[in-house]
Order: C-alpha cells, then sequence, then structure tokens
C-alpha cells in the first residue's frame, strides 16, 4: 500500500488515542438499562437493590474474570458450573466433618475455604493439563469434567442437599451477609478480583502471552512464549477463581445441591463475550466482563422489578442480548 | 498486428481513504501473451490484480473487456467472463480434498448426487498437465505449499480461464518446480491464453515474459516488450534510481573458535545427522532446494523442532527441544512464515515488536513507555514505513512486515541469530536493507546463519556454505570457492567440477 510510503513520523508526536466506539457499545448498553430502570421502578436505585443485584452478580462475576483468561488465550471452559457445585459440597462436608474437632470458629472456616481453594486449583490443573499435556480439544475436556462433577456433587448429597451445620452457617454467615461500610464482602471481592484482573491483562507478561496464544499460537511458540504453561495457568487461575466464589457462595444458603452453580459457565462466557472478548481468543478485556456480568444480572433484576415482561422470559431476553452484543461487535472481530 | 486486447485498464485509479494507490494506469492483456507486472512492495501491483479480476472497483477508469467498457461485479462475474486469479495466500478450504477444491462451487453432478469419479478423473487430468502426481483425494492440509500453489492451477485450469492472473507464483516453489510451472505458463500462452503474472525474481521475468510493466509509487512507470529491457533496467525502473550493488562490500571471513556447534543432529524423517559449526562475526548461509530439510534443521537448533543430537553455545551443551534456553543462550530463530508465525497480523506493531524480548521490558508489569520507544527506534532504524504505528502488523505491506519481524528478533540481542528466508517475497530495495542489515551484524560480531534459496543471496552474503541434500548436509565451500555453479552442483548432488573449482 502507498499508505505505507510516507514517512514515519517523529518519535516526539503524541500516539493518537482513538475512541473505539465498539468498545463503548456495552458501557451505553449499561447506562441505557439503569436508566430504564430507575425509570420503571423507584426502588430500582435504592440501597438495598443495588447492594442485591451486586452481591448475586459477585459469583458469575469472580468466575467470569478467570474466563476472560481462558477465552482470549483461545481456551474454553464448560466446567466451571459444576465445579462450583462439586467444591461446595467437598466444602461443607469438609467442614461438618472438622465441626467435632475444630469447633464452631475461625479454624472450621479457614479450614473450608483451604479446601476450596486447594479443590480449585486442582480442577483446573487438571482441566489445563487434560488440554495442554494430554492435546485434547478444551471444549471436550470440559465437557468431560462439566458432567463428572455434576455427578459427583450428585452423589456426595446422595441426590439430595448437602447442608452446612446450622451453628456454623451463623457464623459464616457474614462473609455473605456483612460487609464494610455498607458494601458487602462479596461486592469487595468482585471488584477486587476485576481490578487486579484488568491489571494482571493489560499491563504484564502473562496477559500479553494470552493474547498472543490466543491470536496464533505458532507465532507464540516462535516467539518463545512457553505456550502450554500460560494455558495451563489460565485454568489453574479460573480454577481458584471458582473456589473464591464458591467461599462467597456457601455462606449464602450453606448448602449445595445438583441444581447449585447450574448454567453458570453459559452466564459467565456470556458475560465475557457481551463485554468484547473475542470467542476464538486473541483479545480479551476484563472491565468489560464486568460490564456484561452487570448487563446480565440488571436484565433479570429489571424484570423482577416491573410486569412489563415475565420474568419467565429472563433468559429469553438474555439470550436476544448476547446475540446482539456479538453483532454490534462484529466490526472489531473480524479487524481483529 | 497485435491482437486485441481481451482485458485492459483505462486510466485507472483507485484510492483508500485519502491513500491514492493506484494513479491512471493503462495496462492490456492480449491473448497468447505473458505480461509481467513488476514494481517494490507496495507499487500497487496487487491493487492492478485485483481491479483486474474483479475483486475491487476502480474509483475512477473504466475496466475493458473485449474492448467494451464493464464494471465486473465481484469475482464470480470475473470468473464468468474467463477471469481466474490466483492469489498469493491461496483460496484453499484445508480440510477438503484437492478435488473438492478444484470443484469448489461448480460441482459436477449425475442427478441429484455429485459425480465424484468424473471430478476426480478431470483433476488428475489437469494435475497431469502440471507434472504434478498429486492423489485428488488427498487433503489440501497435508500437502506442502509448492503442491497447493500446483492445486491453485489446476482450479484455474479447469475454469478455462481466457485471463489467468497470479500474484508471485513461483515465490514458494522450488527451482524444479518453478521450472515446471514457466513450462506450462508458456504452454497456456500458445494456446492462447492472456497472462499476467507479479514476480521479484526478474532472471525469471527476462526469460519468461513477452511484455514487462513497471509500477512505481501506484503509476506505471515503464511497460515495453521484454526483449527489449535488461535486468537491470528493470530494477532500476522499480526503484527509481540505479541500482549498484545489491550486496554490502564483503568482509574477511573471520578466524577464532566457533561458538555454535551442531553435532549428529537428527529431526525425524527430515535431518540425519547434521554437523556444522559457526564463528563469531561468520554469515553462515545454508544453501539446498526447497525440502532438503534446512528449515527443519535451523528449527531445530533453535529448539522449535523436536531433534536428537548435541548443540553447544560457546561449549555449553544446549538442552534439546527447549526454545526458551536456547533464547537465553542468546540463540534465536527468524521464520520463513511471517504471517504464520512470525507476526500477530491483528495485533500492533508495538505488541509484535516486544513479544519474543518481553522479559525485558519488565518481568511483572510491562514498561510501556520503553515499548513505545523500542518502537520508535525500531521504526527509524530498520526504516520501516508506516504512517500511523497503532495499526496492526498485518496493515503494513509485505517488505515492511519483514523489516518488522526483523526488528523483533534483533530486539533480543542475540549473539547466534538463524535467518530463514530473509527476503521472501519483498522487493529489491527492502532486500538491499535487510542484505545490509545482516552485514552489519556479522561486523558487530554475531554468528548469523542464513537460509536461503536465492543463488545470488549465497553467493552475495556467505563467508561459508554449507548445503544440504534430502536431509542431509552434503558438502561446504568458502571464500572464493563459493559461486552460482559450485552451489548448484553440491545441491543438487553433482561432483565439484574440477579438484579446485
Amino acid at each position: 500500500m502507498s499508505a505505507g510510503d510516507t514517512a514515519a513520523p517523529a518519535p516526539a508526536a503524541p500516539r493518537r488515542r482513538r475512541v473505539d466506539l465498539h468498545a463503548l457499545g456495552p458501557v451505553l448498553a449499561l447506562l441505557a438499562l439503569i436508566v430504564l430502570g430507575a425509570l420503571m421502578n423507584p426502588n430500582f436505585l435504592s440501597y438495598g437493590n443495588v447492594t442485591n443485584v451486586l452481591a448475586r452478580s459477585a459469583f458469575i462475576g469472580i468466575i467470569a474474570v478467570g474466563m476472560t483468561f481462558v477465552i482470549t488465550a483461545g481456551g474454553l471452559d464448560l466446567s466451571v458450573g459444576s465445579m462450583a457445585a462439586f467444591i461446595a459440597g467437598l466444602m461443607i462436608l469438609a467442614m461438618n466433618a472438622l465441626l467435632p474437632a475444630l469447633g464452631v470458629g475461625l479454624a472450621t472456616v479457614l479450614a473450608g475455604i483451604a479446601v476450596a481453594l486447594a479443590a480449585g486449583l486442582a480442577a483446573g490443573a487438571l482441566n489445563g493439563l487434560l488440554i495442554t499435556r494430554g492435546r485434547i480439544e478444551a471444549f471436550i475436556v470440559t465437557l468431560g469434567s462439566m458432567g463428572i462433577y455434576r455427578s459427583l456433587v450428585t452423589w456426595l448429597a446422595d441426590g439430595g442437599t448437602l447442608s452446612l451445620n446450622f451453628d456454623l452457617r451463623s457464623y459464616y454467615g457474614p462473609v455473605y451477609y456483612g460487609g464494610v461500610l455498607g458494601v458487602t464482602w462479596p461486592i469487595i471481592v468482585f471488584a477486587a478480583v476485576a481490578a487486579v484482573g484488568e491489571i494482571v491483562m493489560r499491563l504484564t507478561p502473562f496477559g500479553r502471552h494470552c493474547a498472543a496464544i490466543g491470536a496464533s499460537e505458532q507465532v507464540a511458540r516462535y516467539s518463545a512464549v512457553h505456550v502450554d504453561r500460560v494455558r495451563t495457568a489460565t485454568y489453574v487461575l479460573l480454577g481458584l477463581l471458582v473456589g473464591i466464589a464458591v467461599i462467597m457462595y456457601v455462606p449464602r444458603l450453606g448448602s449445595a445441591s445438583a441444581a447449585t452453580g447450574l448454567l453458570w459457565e453459559l452466564e459467565a462466557i456470556a458475560a465475557v463475550i457481551i463485554g468484547g472478548t473475542v470467542l476464538k481468543g486473541g483479545f480479551g478485556r476484563v472491565w468489560g466482563t464486568v460490564v456484561g456480568v452487570l448487563i446480565l444480572s440488571l436484565i433479570g433484576n429489571i424484570l423482577n422489578l416491573t410486569d412489563l415482561v415475565s420474568p419467565y422470559l429472563n433468559g429469553a431476553i438474555q439470550g436476544v442480548t448476547i446475540i446482539l452484543a456479538v453483532v454490534m461487535q462484529r466490526g472489531t472481530g473480524r479487524a481483529r | 498486428m497485435e491482437p486485441a486486447p481481451i482485458l485492459s485498464l483505462d486510466r485507472v485509479s483507485r484510492r483508500f481513504g485519502p491513500v491514492e494507490v493506484l494513479r491512471d494506469v493503462d495496462i492490456a492483456l492480449r491473448p497468447g501473451e505473458i505480461h509481467a507486472l513488476i514494481g517494490e512492495n507496495g507499487a500497487g501491483k496487487s491493487t492492478t490484480m485485483n481491479i483486474l479480476a474483479g475483486y475491487l472497483a476502480p474509483s475512477s477508469g473504466r475496466v475493458l473487456l473485449d474492448g467494451a467498457a464493464t464494471a465486473l461485479a465481484g469475482p464470480g462475474a470475473a470468473e464468468a467472463a474467463g477471469i481466474a486469479m490466483i492469489h498469493q495466500e491461496f483460496n484453499l478450504a484445508e480440510p477438503l480434498t484437492v478435488e473438492e477444491n478444484v470443484f469448489l462451487g461448480r460441482e459436477l453432478r449425475r442427478g441429484p448426487f455429485l459425480d465424484r469419479r468424473r471430478m476426480r478423473n478431470l483433476t488428475r487430468d489437469w494435475l497431469d498437465r502440471l507434472e504434478c502426481p498429486l492423489d485428488p483425494r488427498l487433503r489440501i492440509a497435508d500437502l506442502s505449499v509448492s503442491d497447493k500453489q500446483m492445486v491453485e492451477i489446476a482450479k484455474a485450469l479447469g475454469r478455462q480461464a481466457r485471463v489467468l492472473i497470479m500474484d508471485e507464483p513461483t515465490a514458494v516453489l522450488s527451482r524444479r518446480e518453478t521450472e515446471i510451472l514457466l513450462r506450462l505458463v508458456a504452454r497456456l500462452r500458445d494456446e492462447g491464453t492472456a497472462i499476467l503474472y507479479t514476480s521479484h525474481k526478474l532472471d525469471e521475468v527476462a526469460r519468461l515474459s513477452d511484455r514487462v510493466t513497471v509500477l512505481r509509487d501506484g503509476a506505471v512507470v515503464l511497460s515495453r516488450p521484454a526483449g527489449d529491457l535488461t535486468q537491470d533496467r528493470m530494477a532500476e525502473a522499480m526503484v527509481g534510481r540505479p541500482m549498484t550493488d545489491l550486496f554490502p562490500p564483503r568482509t574477511a571471513a573471520p578466524a577464532g573458535a566457533p561458538v555454535l556447534e551442531v553435532a549428529g543432529l537428527d529431526v525425524p524423517g527430515r535431518v540425519q545427522d547434521a554437523n556444522l559449526s559457526v564463528r563469531a562475526g561468520e554469515v553462515l548461509v545454508l544453501a539446498g532446494l526447497v525440502g532438503a530439510g534446512r528449515t527443519e534443521l535451523a528449527e531445530a537448533v533453535a529448539g522449535l523442532r523436536h531433534s536428537t543430537g548435541r548443540v553447544t553455545v560457546k561449549g555449553r551443551p544446549l538442552p534439546r527441544n527447549d526454545a526458551r534456553a536456547a533464547r537465553r543462550a542468546g540463540l534465536v530463530y527468524m521464520t520463513e512464515d511471517r504471517k504464520g508465525r512470525g507476526l500477530l497480523l491483528g495485533k500492533p506493531l508495538a505488541e509484535n515488536l516486544t513479544l519474543l524480548a518481553l522479559d525485558r521490558f519488565g518481568r511483572f508489569r510491562i514498561d510501556k513507555r520503553a515499548e513505545a520507544a523500542a518502537l520508535d527506534r525500531a521504526i527509524r532504524g530498520h526504516d520501516i514505513r508506516v504512517a500511523d504505528p497503532t495499526v496492526p502488523a498485518g496493515a503494513l505491506s509485505g517488505g515492511n512486515q519483514q523489516k518488522l519481524l526483523l526488528a523483533k528478533v534483533l530486539l533480543d540481542d542475540p549473539g547466534i541469530i538463524l535467518i530463514d528466508e530473509p527476503t521472501r517475497g519483498i522487493d529489491i530495495g527492502t532486500k538491499q536493507q535487510i542484505y545490509g542489515v545482516i552485514r552489519d551484524l556479522a561486523q558487530a560480531g554475531k554468528a548469523v546463519i542464513v537460509v536461503t534459496s536465492e543463488m545470488a543471496e549465497v553467493v552475495g552474503l556467505a563467508h561459508r556454505v554449507v548445503a544440504m541434500r534430502a536431509g542431509r548436509i552434503v558438502g561446504e565451500l568458502s571464500g572464493a570457492a563459493i559461486g552460482d555453479e559450485a552451489v548448484v552442483r553440491l545441491a543438487m548432488g553433482l561432483e565439484p567440477r574440477g579438484a579446485a573449482a
């Protein structure tokens, strides 16, 4: 192209920052939803409702941040919802089992947290190693582990529900319901995870390597990037974040069953895609994922608060949103 | 009296946004004539071809088909008019077979079903005409690059094109395959096909073409029967100045201990028992035919391909199959496949530049300021021509992509550098720059291994030549013994002529 024949600009010239309209799309959609909600129901912007929406978004949100890294590196994880249920079941069983020895108190809860983190780490590592070392497609591996974890938690609960000891539940409850300065812990943790995730994605070699691998595994390999290690790390990170989400989730209901975390994987993937991350990898945006999560939960919330459309159509509207988001981002997606 | 042109452009201009890429281009393709379109990268060759083949519409000017102005609405319409174009990046569906690709979109039927047998036989006939004994049932993904090229040509044959447009058809072919292709093109010409093709290999252009059109900065600077032109004249018209020495002056071969030694290296099925060594400040050229195992050997040395054997850097053994260990030892490999393995075409220049040496820009946090400064240095130091440094790498022309790739590899400041086909598909001005870089690296005390299929590069760059054939190292030449004929004889497996060749 002759465009390339113009001389290079003087090094001192400032780099132009282009406003990416495609990146703004989800933000505008989120703002529109907030305005819509506020107009339709005065309670929408109340402290109670906002806290409720954010706290419920936190589980999917924490997982979706990890999912952003996996998808950016060209992978996929369908197992996170089942994994969450399984880890919740393990955590409850472990805490109940340790109760006689450790009593109702911090020790038991910390032990439970350690179990959740360790299980998340192990589950993520297993997915990652099967995909990288085993050279099996991510879709297949995680489809398999999705079934395995879902079935394991059903088996652990013997088809019913695993419940945390009542006293322990009261002791552990503040982790979901309590907070600092009126902001509950799940929201704080979600915000922290998102902030760290954004920094890691944008500013660290790890984030850069994820995007490079997703864009072209060959180029990354020929650039001496440790492709398998980075890719495995994304799954381990996601597993750990699932563990953290479970730590926030268990005190909410104090139970786990076969229905726990159902379809979380799809909600997390949807949030990632709505946020502008490219499904086939190569480009990821953590803050976009956060916006995506909020969009999805606001849609549900608005439907519940208003009687315009039946809340039973929640899934349909979320589905339309996902498809619309991808259609609107097509321009950027192709360029990348 | 010349026959009337089948397809021609009449004062065609084309702009992309504010940028005028073509300016008042006239070109006429006549039946039974091979027309070569040459020019530097970015001169507008691809745009011209895309307009001729209906992929792009002109901004102004006319496309004439059989003397009548026409608007070719897309490649489909052009194909219906008997115009076929073979792109540099192939238009083949990798998971499908050869025959499925050749008949893609115009499958033969017998009733409601596909007539597989007839399609297979026809495909085989066309491949036979190309002297390319491929099984039509093979999957494209399993073919070599040159075989894919042959399939593309077979596809055009099947469409019985009156006009055949080829974008650098010989860039990826070996010498033997090039011969076959050139013979075939000559035969198509004799059958009355109008042929337009581009090539950076001027010797080929001089030999094959009947007419040469030279583009520079989007305008035709020369259009003449090939017989009236010398290769020097073509090169001068392309760059707009007399071409003095393409290669920098030769320096004395360095003496001293080797910094890289390869002993008994085997790449299963590709390379057997390779032994070689390079000194600091030396340019060693790996010569041989395409497929001789040169790329595989270079990749294996750099830890990018599974191999057994011993590789030592400055006396220290390098762990096998570990590209990061090689990098730490200061040994890097620059791939021949800049689009598939070298650059992330969708990513900005800076991210491409620093990908290999990213840890030099911060272990935990990338120093974006240093990164931007490195890009500025690379753009100036390597003369990468780009108006806006935030564009993705894919927006650069081929030559500028190659300079970016070179800058990326050199950013790691390697002591030993393996460069595979440094000038494939790039223009003569950029070639000259890259030769300068290679010579500068050697003078700065780096050990350089160059893999190349261009005889001029072998002779112009090498202190020493190691020739490979069928996966084995078959000979070595150094100093005054390096010459076209001697290298070819080694690569082809002939005995050197006389004792002191």
